[in-house]
C-alpha cells in the first residue's frame, strides 16, 4: 500500500546547527500517528519540511507516492496535505464561516475568479456551514473570529485544514494553550476526524496521545529515536529516560 | 439542505446585492452639481481624486500592501494622457484607456518585481519606484516640460459633442461617468471569490499559503488593475485641467491618497467617497491661506487619526451605529 | 588612464564621505527597527532638525563648529527620548500600517515646523576654519572637510563597535534584538532599553545631520528627500546590524556618487536596480536575519 505520506531521508541544517537528521518517515492512509519528543526535538521543523514552509537540505518527501521536494507550500496543499498551526492562524478580521469558506474556495479553485460573485456558488458557502456545524460551531458562523474563546478558535483552525478535503492532515499541539475546560471539544472533534484522512499529530499531551495514536514516533534532537505502537513505545526504556523531568504524564 | 443554515449562508450569499446607502454618494453627486454650479471645476478634481483613492482601497484596505508610491500609476497615466494630446491624439475616451493600460503596464512589471518582498523593504521598494519616475519625468524634459510641467493639453468634445469648458460642466459629468464605471467594476472586484481571498492574504497571509493559494499572483493582479485605475485618475486630472506637472507622479501625491483612504477608512469600499472630499474641500479653503500651516495641520490629523481614530471617519460612525443599536 | 585613475579615486573619496554620512544617520534606525520592529519613517526628521541647530548656533549666534554639533546631538537626543515616552510607545503593538501613517504625520509637521521657522531655502553650511581649504595627500588634493568627516566617520564606526561589544548597555541591546522576549525574562528592562536606544539613535542621526550638513543640504524636504536612501541603508544592510549598516551605507555612498558621476541621466534607476538585486539574493539584507 503506497504510504499517503513518506519521507525518505529528509535531513534540514541551519549552517552547523541540524534541525532534522535524516528521517524515515511513512503514514499509511487512514493512519492515527502521533509524534512526540521533548521541547526543540525539531517535531514542527519536520512539519514545517512536509508542507513545503521549509526547504530540506537533503531527502525527499512523497505524498501518495508522488515526490513533492521540489514543489512549493500552496502546490503540496493542492496535492492534499492541510496542517494547523501551534498557535492559530486564522484571518482574524473575518466570520468564522469566512474563514472556512476561504479555505474552500480554495481548494475548489474557485477563489482567483474575478468575476463573478462570491456567493454565485452557495453550495461552497452551504458546505462550509456544514463543516462548522459538524464541529459545534454553527452558532458562531457570523461572529468575527477574534472575538470567539481561545478553545473554540483552535476549533476554526481545524475546520480550515479540513475545508482542504486534505488526504493528510497535520495537527500540530492541537490543545496547546486550550483551557482544561475546553480541551474535550477538541478531543472530540480529533476523534471523530474522517477515517480515511491520515492524521499525524504533535502533541505533549500524553493521555491524548495514547488515546488517539495507533503508531507513535519518538522524535529526539531531529533524529527519530524509535517507532511502534503504543504499547511499545509506552515500554521502552530509553523514550522514559528522555522523558524523565520533562512530564509528569 | 439544512434550514437551519439558511441564515449565515444566505447572508454570504446575498453580500454583494446593493444596499439602499450605496446610492448616497451617487445622489450628492449628481446634487452637488446642481447646488454648487460655480464650483464644478473644483468638483471634477474630487471626483478623478476619488477615483485615486478608490485604487489605493483595493491594494491597501483590500490587499494589505502598505505603499508609499501608489502617485507613480497616477503620473503615469496623467503624462500618458497628456502626451498622446499634446501630440495630436485628442479624443479624451481612448485617451483614458491608453493612459489605464500604460499604467496598468507599469503596475504590473514593479508589481512582479517588488511584490515578493513585505514589510520596510517593500515599502521602501514602492518609494523607489515613485522617485524613480519622478526623476526620470524631470530629467526627460524634453518630452515631459520637466518642472515647468506639460502644457497645452486641449481634448476634442467628449463622443464630439461635450465640449471642455473653464466652467468644468463637461468635466464634471465625465469625470463622474468614468468614476461610475470604475466603482462598479471595483465593486464587483471586491465581491468576487478573488477580493474576498484578498481580504485573507490581508488578514493572514500566513494562512493562505498554507490554504494553497498562489498568493504573489493574487497581488500582483490587483496590484496591476489598481495601477491602472490609478493612471485612469491621472489621466482624468490631465485631461479636465489641461496640464501635467510633476506633482503628479510625487512622494506628497503618494502620501495625500493615502491620507485621503485612511482619513475617509480603508478596506470599505466607501472610504475614498468621505475622505477624498473631505481632503480636497479642506485643502481648498485652508491651504489657500497658507500652504505651511496646512501641511502641519495635515501631518497633527494624520497623528490622531492613528492614535484615536483608526478605521476613520467610516470606522467612527461604524462604532458609532453599533452602540446605537444596543 | 591617469584621468581614468583621478575619477576613481575622486569617486571613492566623495562616496565614502557620502557613506560615512549616510551610516551615522541610518544606523540609528536599523537598531530602532531591529530592537522594536518600528517603522520609523520620521527617522531623518532627527537628522534634519541636528543640521538646523548646528547651522543656526553657527551661523547666528557664532558658537563654534564643535559645540553646536554636542548642543545639537544632546538637544535632539533629549528631545527624541521625551517623544519615545510620550508617543512612539504607544504604537509598539501597532500594525505596520498606523506606524507609517504615524511617523508620515509626523515628518509632515516637521517640515512645516522648519518651512516655518527657517523659511524654504537650504541652509548654509561654512566649516570652521581648521576645517577649510584642501589638503594634500599622495600627490592629489582632496577638500579638507571631507577628509574630516571620513576620519570622523571611521573613528564612530569603531566607537560604535566597540561599545555594542563591549558594554553593558551594548550587550543588552544585542541580547534583545536577537530575542526579545528572551531578554525581557532575563530581567532587562525593555521599555528603558527602547527608549536609551532610540534616543542614542536619533543622537547619531543629529550628529550625521550636522557633520553632513555640507553634502546632504539642510533644508525643510530633508527628511523626505533622504528617505528612500536611509531606508535602503536599512533594508540592504540588514535590521539590527552595525556592519550591516556600514557596508550597505558603503556601497550606496560609493555606487550612487558613481552612478552620479558616470551616468548623470540615469543614475538613480541603476542604483535602485542594484538594490533590488541584492534583495534578491539576500532578502533579510547582508547581514539581517530571516524572519
Amino acid at each position: 500500500m503506497t504510504p499517503a505520506l513518506e519521507t525518505v531521508a529528509l535531513s534540514k541544517s541551519f549552517g552547523a546547527l541540524p534541525v532534522a537528521q535524516a528521517i524515515d518517515f511513512a503514514l499509511v492512509p487512514g493512519a492515527r500517528h502521533a509524534l512526540i519528543g521533548p521541547n526543540g526535538a525539531g517535531k514542527t521543523t519536520f512539519v514545517n519540511l512536509i508542507t513545503g514552509k521549509l526547504a530540506p537540505s537533503a531527502g525527499a518527501i512523497r505524498l501518495g507516492g508522488v515526490d513533492v521536494t521540489r514543489l512549493g507550500e500552496a502546490a503540496r496543499v493542492k496535492r492534499g496535505v492541510a496542517r494547523t498551526f501551534q498557535i492559530n492562524q486564522l484571518f482574524r478580521g473575518l466570520t468564522t464561516l469566512e474563514n472556512v469558506v476561504l479555505a474552500v474556495s480554495e481548494r475548489e479553485g474557485r477563489a482567483g475568479d474575478l468575476f463573478r460573485v462570491a456567493g454565485s456558488r452557495p453550495a461552497l458557502v452551504e458546505e462550509a456551514y456544514a463543516m462548522l456545524a459538524g464541529l459545534g460551531l454553527a452558532d458562531d458562523a457570523l461572529r468575527p473570529v477574534r472575538e470567539l474563546a481561545y478553545g473554540r478558535q483552535r476549533l476554526v483552525e481545524i475546520a480550515i485544514a479540513l475545508g482542504l478535503k486534505p488526504r493528510v492532515l497535520l495537527l500540530d499541539e492541537p490543545a496547546a494553550g486550550v483551557p482544561a475546560t475546553e480541551s474535550r471539544v477538541i478531543l472530540d472533534a480529533i476523534a471523530a476526524l474522517p477515517a480515511d484522512i491520515a492524521v499525524l499529530i504533535i502533541e505533549h499531551d500524553m493521555d491524548l496521545v495514547f488515546r488517539f495514536a495507533r503508531e507513535i514516533t519518538v522524535l529526539v534532537q531531529g533524529a527519530v529515536l524509535t517507532q511502534g505502537p503504543p504499547e511499545a513505545i509506552r515500554a521502552d526504556a530509553r523514550v522514559r529516560e528522555v522523558y524523565l523531568g520533562e512530564r509528569d504524564g | 439542505m439544512n434550514a437551519a443554515a439558511g441564515g449565515p449562508v444566505a447572508a454570504i450569499v446575498r453580500q454583494h446585492r446593493l444596499r439602499w446607502w450605496e446610492a448616497l454618494p451617487w445622489a450628492a453627486i449628481v446634487a452637488a452639481y446642481f447646488l454648487f454650479p460655480d464650483h464644478r471645476a473644483l468638483g471634477a478634481q474630487i471626483l478623478f481624486m476619488t477615483l485615486f483613492a478608490l485604487s489605493l482601497d483595493l491594494i491597501l484596505g483590500y490587499g494589505g500592501i502598505v505603499t508609499l508610491g501608489h502617485a507613480a500609476f497616477f503620473g503615469v497615466g496623467a503624462y500618458a494622457a497628456g502626451l498622446l494630446a499634446v501630440h495630436g491624439w485628442r479624443e479624451p475616451i481612448t485617451g483614458l484607456l491608453v493612459a489605464g493600460v500604460a499604467a496598468g503596464i507599469v503596475g504590473l512589471v514593479s508589481g512582479l518585481v517588488i511584490l515578493r518582498t513585505r514589510g520596510i523593504t517593500l515599502l521602501m521598494l514602492t518609494l523607489a519606484v515613485v522617485f524613480m519616475l519622478e526623476e526620470i519625468a524631470n530629467k526627460a524634459s524634453s518630452i515631459t516640460g520637466g518642472a515647468d510641467g506639460l502644457q497645452g493639453v486641449r481634448l476634442d468634445p467628449v463622443l464630439g459633442t461635450w465640449r471642455f469648458d473653464i466652467f468644468g460642466r463637461t468635466a464634471y459629468v465625465y469625470c463622474a461617468i468614468v468614476l461610475f464605471v470604475l466603482w462598479l467594476f471595483a465593486r464587483r472586484l471586491v465581491h468576487s471569490p478573488f477580493g474576498r481571498s484578498l481580504t485573507g492574504i490581508r488578514e493572514n497571509v500566513q494562512r493562505m499559503h498554507a490554504i494553497g493559494s498562489p498568493v504573489h499572483r493574487r497581488l500582483v493582479t490587483v496590484y496591476a488593475i489598481a495601477a491602472a485605475i490609478a493612471g485612469v485618475a491621472g489621466a482624468l486630472q490631465a485631461q479636465t485641467t489641461q496640464f501635467v506637472g510633476l506633482n503628479a507622479i510625487s512622494f506628497e501625491r503618494s502620501g495625500e491618497v493615502l491620507i485621503m483612504l485612511v482619513f475617509g477608512g480603508a478596506g470599505r469600499l466607501y472610504g475614498a467617497f468621505v475622505g477624498a472630499p473631505a481632503y480636497m474641500l479642506a485643502q481648498d479653503s485652508l491651504a489657500k491661506t497658507d500652504p505651511v500651516y496646512w501641511f502641519f495641520w495635515l501631518g497633527l490629523l494624520l497623528v490622531c487619526v492613528v492614535l484615536f481614530a483608526r478605521g476613520g471617519l467610516l470606522g467612527l460612525l461604524d462604532a458609532a451605529l453599533r452602540r446605537l443599536r444596543r | 588612464m591617469d584621468a581614468l585613475l583621478a575619477a576613481a579615486v575622486s569617486i571613492l573619496f566623495h562616496g565614502l564621505a557620502y557613506a560615512m554620512v549616510l551610516y551615522l544617520i541610518s544606523v540609528g534606525l536599523s537598531v530602532t527597527m531591529g530592537l522594536m520592529g518600528f517603522a520609523n519613517l520620521a527617522h531623518g526628521v532627527f537628522a534634519m532638525a541636528g543640521g538646523y541647530v548646528t547651522v543656526t548656533l553657527m551661523n547666528r549666534h557664532g558658537v563654534p563648529f564643535a559645540l553646536a554639533i554636542v548642543v545639537a546631538c544632546t538637544t535632539v537626543a533629549l528631545a527624541s527620548a521625551a517623544l519615545e515616552r510620550l508617543l512612539y510607545a504607544r504604537l509598539y503593538r501597532a500594525g505596520e500600517l498606523d506606524q507609517v501613517l504615524f511617523t508620515i504625520g509626523l515628518v509632515f509637521m516637521a517640515i512645516a515646523a522648519a518651512h516655518f521657522t527657517w523659511g524654504p531655502l537650504p541652509q548654509g553650511f561654512t566649516p570652521p576654519d581648521a576645517l577649510r581649504g584642501q589638503v594634500e595627500l599622495g600627490g592629489r588634493v582632496f577638500p579638507a572637510y571631507r577628509l574630516f568627516l571620513i576620519a570622523v566617520g571611521a573613528a564612530l564606526v569603531v566607537a560604535l563597535w566597540l561599545g555594542l561589544e563591549h558594554t553593558r548597555l551594548g550587550a543588552r541591546i544585542r541580547a534583545a534584538v536577537d530575542n526579545r522576549r528572551m531578554a525581557e525574562s532575563l530581567g532587562i528592562d525593555v521599555g528603558r532599553l527602547f527608549t536609551v536606544t532610540f534616543a542614542l539613535g536619533s543622537g547619531l542621526a543629529a550628529l550625521g545631520g550636522g557633520l553632513g550638513a555640507e553634502i546632504l543640504a539642510i533644508n525643510p524636504r530633508y527628511a523626505i528627500e533622504h528617505l528612500v536612501s536611509f531606508l535602503i541603508v536599512v533594508a540592504v544592510g540588514g535590521l539590527g546590524s552595525l556592519r550591516g549598516s556600514f557596508f550597505a551605507a558603503l556601497l550606496l555612498g560609493i555606487g550612487d556618487t558613481a552612478c552620479k558621476y558616470l551616468v548623470p541621466e540615469l543614475g538613480v534607476f541603476f542604483v535602485y536596480v542594484a538594490v533590488r538585486a541584492v534583495l534578491l539574493w539576500r532578502p533579510a539584507g547582508l547581514f539581517g536575519r530571516a524572519a
